[in-house]
């Protein structure tokens, strides 16, 4: 099955597929655009400002100079590569630690779980702050992915550990020691590709956390808000008093935009969900019980 | 080479369950010992209900459980002094596993041919994609199957029949001299039964391979097996040539299993039976 | 409505005429139908089968995996969900009449019939004693809407029903997992029996138990049968148990019945070629002859091969057997074979 097949499987039955691909699509058009952006994304006060949507600014102006538009560009830009960095990093994190964790077992996994479970109850938000607090101007946003990214892999491990922990009692896994495959060979070329399923809904999911909690930090100022990102607009247009001056487009549409990412990202989780799904794949290939 | 092919000393194995205060230990295994002789290839069937430990010991001679006491020597060498992954992998080139679902055998997602090759690989030292595509051939060709409706098959594709005859295949490739099969049968349809277990007989024939055959039917025990060793709650209860036991077996448990057996034949036809003291329940 | 049971000594095979058959299917067809992602499959788990279990029968099904056996069996219960459709023919009861079949009869009729007229014997015991209440519970939760008598008298006739299944009261309060496998699998028993029911359906019934009370259990099920007067419908892979317990036996071959007849006379002199196959590879203690496996593999179902389906395996195929379904034709009394090679007569 190669991917192009499986895309255009998807594409032809899955409603929700089709409805992720066109929301994302749009978000990556948007992204994609801001390498065309005419004004620096860091300069201010270059074009009106708090002039409303029009036709020589599509969404507007906002008070600090800036056309909403093509700083939404950037900005989707940079968040959606910050989310992305996060949810890449962290995947590998915890399909290393998960793996390891659940096919060795004993002392290891016991060590490494009981570091998992610290990381799990570490409540994000006060540490984040806290490092934001303690790192100030050093705080960058590449420091804040890595950051992010090591407080991120813990749920995950244990789902990836419990996964393996039940492939390893299938029979299939003696038969891979008794036709001499190593450890290394097993987990990924055996196990892999069952976790593999898991790995996808879950980097969906972490991006949505990623951005979600960027955003956060961002609008309540706790990030380094002069690179523009979605909530770093939203953060500047709240410093303005956007909504009570009545400048709605500042606030609407990076709002707009954010939503329709999430939404992108929830709906292709869920149709490549159904998808991957072994049981889903097993009836397509056999054509069910009898 | 004289002396055992394997040979089974004191050999107990427990299992606690439950937590740190309410451990509960079940034996499964219990002094349990035996020798295979080396000088001919032989089917020794190791039978009984569940709960004999009978899968437990196939597994301490697979060395995929280590036993709580006693030793186990293959060919001479205890099985606690293999320690590294050279020296199980010798081992295991001695030694393979049939097991009892063939349709969890191999993974799902995953070509079945592909294990032949690691295999081939791994235990024949051979380098190049046409060898190793021969060996594999081969090995398939003395369970009755070819390369070539094999190749790039998916374990769903095939029946559960056809998926043992590609484990034996398998485990062939490693050139072993005993085979350890749990219930390698009982999951396969009747109608297909009968070419495993003729494949069997065939291997200790011509290929000079040893089987131990764990199973809990008597009737393919008495089919294929040389020796027979009969089990209860962890204790071997009666030993011997299989013909002899089954025919004739003393122990009054090797009794009850023989009487239990349900023959096909008309002859067997009964009418109702009153039940009687045994058949209470197992209250605590 | 049913009349209120009360203990009864006669057995229940007065209720019904006399001669109907207690349950007869017509060319029944159920097939499973999945379309995941555009790959749609339909696989013709039981095609056009017809038979019918008399009253005071054992019926036997023999037949392998992929037979259609418990495909079968969901249709009878009425246990027909998606993918699993029923395509055409129908099931006619002796306790139902005017219906096609469970899975179409109005529900409060299902509801008065299950149980009370039909049963189920399942495999796996565990699955029908909740596990986590005691045993009596599920005697309340299936049988004391159907028996119309109070707590104590209910009481008082599981009781008197267990007695006579020759188990002791106590297993009432025991949890399942206090007992053992065989244990449950009798009690299962005695709950399918305890309303007197036309028709049990035994599905694999002793399949998760041990050989040693194997025997105990299909004794019990012989007997209550013999008491009761009801059928049951045996449907088994195990050879040796139909020739144990089965007074009729019909052998199914990929979705198809293809022989049918007593049992003593199957088993004895069996005559479509899968059923010989199947019975000589049958082993005996006493006799090590080798036997031959069969060749090839069990048929797909998605994807069937034309006119008689065990053609491509059958050491007697003939021409006519790769285009045509073989017919049912009477070999001896109560004996049919679907088999052009084995029935000259039948070949067109």
């Amino acid at each position: 099955m190669t991917l192009a097949r499986i895309l255009r499987h998807l594409l032809r039955y899955s409603t929700e597929f089709r409805l992720g691909v066109i929301l994302l699509g749009v978000v990556a058009i948007l992204a994609a655009l801001s390498f065309a952006s005419p004004y620096p994304p860091l300069d201010v006060y270059v074009v009106a400002p708090d002039v409303p949507p029009s036709r020589a600014h599509v969404f507007g102006t906002t008070s600090r100079g800036q056309d909403v538009f093509w700083q939404l560009t950037v900005a989707v830009r940079n968040t959606l590569l910050f989310g992305i960095a996060v949810a890449f990093l962290s995947r590998i994190l915890s399909l290393v630690i998960g793996l390891i964790s659940g096919y060795k077992g004993g002392w290891i996994d016991r060590v490494l779980m009981s570091l998992n479970d610290t990381f799990i109850i570490i409540p994000l938000f006060p540490l984040l702050m806290l490092f934001y607090f303690v790192m100030r101007d050093s705080m960058t946003w590449a420091m804040l992915a890595l950051i992010m990214s090591f407080l991120g892999w813990a749920y995950d491990a244990r789902l990836i550990r419990s996964v393996v922990m039940s492939l390893k009692r299938r029979e299939f896994t003696q038969t891979g020691i008794f036709s001499g495959m190593t450890t290394r060979e097993i987990l990924m070329r055996e196990h892999m590709p069952h976790v593999m399923p898991i790995v996808f809904s879950t980097t969906m999911n972490n991006i949505n956390w990623s951005i979600g909690l960027e955003v956060t930090l961002s609008v309540l100022g706790f990030t380094d808000n002069n690179t523009p990102t979605i909530g770093g607009m939203i953060f500047w247009a709240n410093q303005h008093s956007a909504m009570v001056a009545g400048v709605w487009w500042w606030i609407a549409f990076p709002v707009a935009v954010v939503v329709m990412t999430f939404v992108g990202l929830f709906c292709l989780a869920l149709s490549m969900n159904e998808y991957i799904d072994p049981r889903s794949r097993w009836s397509r290939m056999s054509g069910g019980s009898a | 080479m004289s002396g055992a092919l394997i040979e089974l000393a004191h050999v107990s194995k427990t299992f606690t369950r439950g937590g740190l205060f309410a451990a509960r230990r079940i034996e499964a295994v219990a002094d349990v010992s035996f020798r295979v002789a080396a000088e001919r290839p032989v089917i020794l069937t190791i039978t009984g209900e569940s709960g004999s430990g009978k899968t437990t010991l196939a597994r301490m001679i697979l060395k995929i459980v280590e036993p709580s006491a006693g030793a186990i020597v293959f060919c001479g060498t205890d099985l606690k002094s293999i320690r590294d992954s050279a020296a199980r992998l010798a081992f295991m080139r001695q030694v393979q596993p049939i097991f009892q679902n063939p349709f969890e055998v191999f993974n799902p997602l995953k070509h079945l041919d592909r294990y032949l090759y690691i295999t081939t690989r791994r235990y024949g030292g051979a380098a190049d994609m046409a060898t190793v595509e021969h060996r594999s051939d081969e090995a398939l060709r003395q369970v009755g199957l070819s390369l070539g409706e094999i190749k790039r098959r998916f374990p769903h594709e095939l029946s559960g029949g056809q998926l043992q005859r590609v484990a034996i295949a398998r485990a062939l490739l490693a050139g072993p001299a005993l085979i350890v099969a749990d219930e390698p049968v009982s999951m396969v349809d009747a109608s297909l039964r009968m070419s495993i277990a003729n494949l069997f007989r065939s291997l200790r024939d011509e290929l000079r391979i040893s089987t131990i055959y764990i199973t809990h039917d008597l009737t393919t025990a008495y089919y294929i097996s040389d020796e027979i060793i009969i089990m209860q709650k962890g204790k071997i209860v009666e030993r011997g040539a299989a013909r002899t036991v089954l025919s004739a077996p003393q122990h009054p448990y090797s009794r009850q299993l023989k009487d239990a057996v349900l023959s096909p034949h008309a002859l067997s036809r009964q009418p109702a039976l009153p039940h009687d003291a045994r058949s209470l329940p197992r209250l605590p | 409505m049913s009349a209120p049971l009360a203990i009864r000594s006669t057995p229940i095979a007065q209720e019904t005429a006399p001669r109907m058959p207690v349950v007869s299917v017509e060319g029944l067809k159920a097939y499973y139908r999945t379309d995941h992602f555009g790959v749609k499959r339909l696989v013709r788990a039981v095609d056009d089968v017809t038979f019918e279990v008399r009253r005071d029968e054992i019926y036997g099904l023999a037949g392998e995996s992929g037979a259609g056996k418990t495909t079968l069996t969901k249709t009878l219960t009425g246990a027909v969900r998606p993918p699993l459709q029923i395509v055409g023919g129908t099931i006619a009861f002796s306790f139902l009449p005017g219906t096609q079949g469970l899975h179409c009869a109005p529900p409060p009729e299902v509801s008065r019939v299950r149980w009370r007229h039909l049963s189920y014997i399942m495999q796996g015991s565990m699955s029908v004693l909740n596990p986590v209440r005691r045993v009596r519970s599920s005697f309340e939760d299936f049988a004391f809407r159907h028996m119309e008598l109070s707590r104590r008298g209910f009481d008082a006739a599981v009781r008197a029903h267990l007695a006579r299944m020759q188990l002791e009261p106590n297993v009432l309060v025991a949890y399942p997992h206090e007992l053992s496998g065989g244990m449950r699998q009798r009690i299962s028993i005695a709950l399918a029996t305890i309303c007197r029911p036309e028709l049990i359906i035994a599905d694999e019934p002793t399949t998760a138990v041990d050989v040693i009370v194997q025997k105990d259990v299909l004794a019990m099920i012989r007997s209550s049968q013999k008491e009761m007067g009801s059928s049951v419908l045996l449907v088994t892979h195990d050879m040796g148990v139909h020739a144990y317990l089965s007074d009729r036996l019909g052998i199914m071959h990929a979705g198809r019945l293809v022989e049918e007849g007593r049992s003593e006379e199957i088993l004895a002199r069996p005559r479509h070629p899968y059923t010989r196959h199947l019975i000589s590879s049958l082993l005996r203690i006493g006799d090590d002859t080798p036997r031959r496996g069969l060749e090839g593999s069990p048929p797909n179902l998605a994807d069937p091969p034309p006119g008689c389906r065990f053609h491509p395996r059958c050491p007697l195929a003939m021409d006519v057997c790769r285009r045509e379904v073989p017919p049912f034709t009477v070999h001896g009394p109560d004996h049919r074979v679907a088999c052009f090679a084995v029935t000259p007569e039948a070949r067109p």
